[in-house]
């Protein structure tokens, strides 16, 4: 008698059987765009020439040494990452006031203020403090914050699906009607999995109303330069969020940015009304890291340090990040084209409004499972695309695939 | 008014501390023997040739990208790293009941099982199960199962501070009082701080009451082959404890056997006691890091698989754990010999009979005190060394102040 009987069968991550489905396919032609990973015109995953430029600087530096990191990480990632997002010339950074702690990617960053603020946020301990995630969301974002002890999280409007666009008027009513103190976690740009993102007037209203109501303001951060191929366009909803005066977190991932998926790359910005309560929060962050994964990993990190910290390689590291979102920018514009020339029924400009990596087609869940079935093109049953999965050389027969499914299934 | 007012200051973590006071101590003979990690003669850091070798490799591949690694982490790591542990022809891996979860370190296994231990042992979500840890033990033992949810850790008898030894009689005593279905946290060789081991005689002692009583063994695995300089002498409780039967926890830690401290190459090894166990286990497993890391970090876990994967690789690296065994075995000689030259009072045996990069030298709080504050020599509060922190330029300065300490401040 096993000690684990009584253990039951989890159900397996959506997107990664995806992706071993698409896998085990022998079809010639099947397509995956499932995973949000870039990918060339060849289909194949790519490592960013400065990536591999810094690597070999790496490992031919011999004063370099694999001694613990700090638990905070690294203290130039840290600080190079936050200037990132909020700007070199970031009046928070100048006062004091912003801190980092480097994490495990995007997941990480988001566990650690997760963790944090079910501990200090709103009282001591307050499990019952609401967590407000997007309708729909990525897919991590309700667990994530469950396991970090939060009871109740719950879904704000966001996807108006009828009209293919952003819900602005049920988010705006979420934000008044949702209790004081509510946590809200918001995509920065390049929202997973609509890729609608509000407008700066938009954002304007939903800061307003979330100041008003002493909301709790948690960006999710995973595709600075990836969305508009530039990374102040990208970062302007969080800098405006911290020109009013919030205080908040930021989860940046360089998982995308760098194609550094694998060496889980990520910081938490804190942005905190001084410095005295950032140095307690961050002793705080400290005992919480310190029981999770003691100390962070040191080569991603040193990678986009040596990077963002050389005029040079991040110049470079720009132009890399531009090659990225222009190839998907051209698959956006090519495949609304075609299916505007396939006179496929329904309107497909939100397929060049979106942006980002992923694109919500409006499929439903009939039509994407004849998708996979029929046409063995992969993707999410909630309709989500990967823009980077789309080559020239299979964007034809997606096209037609789409067409004949929005044609012949209802 | 900060939404973090309340947020009082954590203590730093006291070995952390003890090395930043240590650097800013300008004395000229200052002596670090804190923190665990290896040092060279010349006191440095030493990042192993087989290491710098791999990383050159791996460099030059171009057949590698940085994809995401499964969930449960790369694949032959995983499989090779149970291996050490458990020895190639472990019975119970040809049975297909030995699994593994790449994790951050062994801070990170260590977290993964006890997150799973705490939702899925001994019913569900039984934060109530006691988790016995041994008395005194690393620090972080304490927090990690506390933040993974229970609510009852307990010392267990281990350490006689008048026989300077194991309180067998004590650990045993333990054993058989606590409730059925406990967990005990084991450390599998060379604990820490004390350096004290069980010997093979007191393991089969200690194995058949955690067997008459249901006890849950989980094993910490941080100085395999750094120890005894052996990797199969330093693995022999954990491998009689499988051939007895046990469903059991490793947490297997390769920063200090592979002096890979800051890119936390760690690995969870689940026997379990069949496939259809083990494979509802792993699933679970993945739910747990899904919401922690996502997916573990590349860049340490390829350099081990590597190396552990190809016989010239592993050759050389058994040669460069040698390397450290052997030098902290010549420092713990030295050491010994030096103290009853200068005929300090007491009795140090323990120094040469305790195994492993920590000596619990005895020295109370304030003859501790006294080596820091007027001895420049830095140690843990509780009187533990780390023998790296010896080179033959300070073992001399070391001795005497040591002789010091104990002649002059009782």
């Amino acid at each position: 008698m096993s000690v684990f009987c009584d253990v039951q069968q989890a159900a397996p991550v959506a997107v990664f059987k995806l992706t071993q489905d698409f896998s085990k396919d022998e079809f010639p032609n099947k397509v995956n765009l499932g995973v949000g990973a870039y990918r060339t015109n060849e289909g194949k995953p790519w490592v960013l020439p400065v990536v591999k430029k810094v690597e070999k600087l790496i490992v031919h530096d011999d004063r370099l040494n694999h001694e613990y990191l700090p638990i905070l990480g690294l203290p130039e990632f840290r600080s190079s990452s936050s200037k990132i997002v909020l700007g070199d010339d970031s009046p928070a950074i100048r006062e004091d006031r912003v801190g980092g702690v480097q994490c495990l990617g995007g997941t990480g960053a988001l566990k650690i203020g997760a963790e944090f603020l079910r501990r200090f946020y709103n009282g001591n301990n307050n499990t019952k403090t609401p967590v407000y995630v997007s309708a729909p969301t990525w897919e991590n974002h309700n667990a994530l914050f469950n396991s970090a002890g939060f009871e109740d999280v719950r879904p704000y409007k966001y996807w108006d699906a009828e009209k293919r666009g952003l819900d602005l008027s049920g988010f705006l009513r979420d934000l008044e009607s949702c209790p004081e103190r509510s946590i809200f976690v918001l995509h920065a740009c390049a929202h997973n999995p609509t890729g609608t993102d509000p407008t700066q007037e938009q954002w304007k209203q939903i800061a307003e109303v979330m100041m008003r109501r002493k909301l709790f303001v948690f960006f999710d951060s995973a595709y600075q330069g990836f969305a508009s191929g530039n990374l102040d366009k990208d970062a302007w909803a969080v800098r405006y969020f911290v020109s009013m005066g919030i205080e908040m977190f930021c989860a940046q991932s360089f998982s995308k940015n760098f194609g550094l998926y694998n060496e889980r790359v990520g910081n938490l910005t804190i942005v905190a009304r001084d410095a005295d309560n950032l140095k307690r929060v961050l002793s705080q962050m400290e005992k919480i890291v310190r029981t999770t994964w003691s100390n962070p990993p040191s080569q991603g990190a040193r990678i986009v340090a040596v990077t963002l910290n050389s005029p040079e390689l991040f110049s470079e590291w720009k132009d890399n990040v531009k090659t990225m979102a222009d190839r998907v920018l051209l698959m956006r514009a090519q495949l609304k084209a075609k299916l505007q020339s396939l006179g496929t029924p329904g309107t497909w400009d939100h397929i060049t409004d979106q942006i980002g990596m992923f694109s919500f087609t409006g499929l439903n869940s009939k039509q994407v499972e004849y998708m996979v079935k029929e046409k063995h093109i992969y993707l999410m049953a909630s309709g989500r695309i990967n823009m980077c999965g789309l080559t020239s050389k299979n964007i034809d027969y997606v096209a037609e695939s789409i067409h004949e499914a929005v044609t012949k299934v209802q | 008014m900060s939404l973090f007012s309340d947020v009082p200051q954590a203590p730093p973590v006291a070995v952390f501390k003890l090395t930043a006071d240590f650097r800013e101590d300008s004395h000229p003979q200052k002596v670090n023997l804190g923190v665990g990690a290896y040092r060279t003669d010349d006191c440095q850091p030493w990042v192993l040739p087989v290491v710098k070798k791999v990383e050159r490799l791996l460099v030059e591949d171009n057949s590698l990208n940085h994809e995401y690694l499964p969930i449960l982490g790369l694949p032959e790591f995983r499989s090779s790293a149970s291996k050490v542990a458990l020895g190639d022809d472990n019975p119970a891996i040809k049975e297909n009941r030995v699994g593994a979860v790449q994790a951050l370190g062994g801070t990170g296994a260590l977290r993964i099982g006890a997150d799973f231990l705490r939702r899925w042992y001994n019913g569900v979500n039984n934060a109530g199960t006691p988790v016995y840890v041994s008395a005194p033990t690393w620090e972080n033992h304490n927090g990690v199962f506390t933040d993974a949810g229970f609510k009852d850790i307990r010392p267990y008898h281990y350490w006689d501070a008048a026989k300077r030894g194991l309180d067998l009689t004590g650990l045993l005593d333990d054993l058989e009082k606590a409730p059925e279905h406990s967990i005990f946290v084991l450390h599998a060789c060379a604990h820490n701080p004390t350096g004290t081991d069980p010997t093979q005689e007191e393991w089969k002692t200690i194995a058949e009451v955690m067997k008459r009583r249901k006890l849950f063994p989980f094993f910490d695995s941080a100085y395999q082959g750094f120890a005894s300089g052996n990797l199969e002498k330093d693995a022999w409780a954990i491998r009689f404890f499988v051939s007895q039967g046990f469903e059991l926890f490793i947490a297997q830690s390769f920063s200090k056997n592979f002096g890979l401290y800051n890119e936390r190459v760690g690995n969870l090894t689940v026997v379990s006691k069949d496939n259809e166990n083990l494979t509802r286990v792993l699933s679970q497993m993945e739910k747990i890091v899904r919401t922690t890391w996502s997916n573990p970090p590349s860049q340490g876990a390829r350099i081990v698989s590597k190396t552990l994967n190809s016989p010239e690789l592993f050759a050389e690296w058994k040669d460069n754990v040698k390397t450290m065994a052997d030098r902290v075995l010549l420092m713990r000689d030295q050491l010994k010999s030096k103290l009853i030259a200068l005929g300090t009072p007491g009795t140090w045996d323990h120094i040469t009979q305790q195994i492993g990069m920590f000596s619990f030298t005895g020295l109370n709080p304030k003859q501790v005190e006294y080596l820091i504050k007027e001895k420049h020599v830095y140690l843990m509060a509780s009187g533990r060394i780390n023998m790296c922190g010896l080179t033959s330029k300070n073992i001399d300065y070391v001795s005497q102040a040591i002789h010091e300490a104990v002649t002059k401040v009782q």
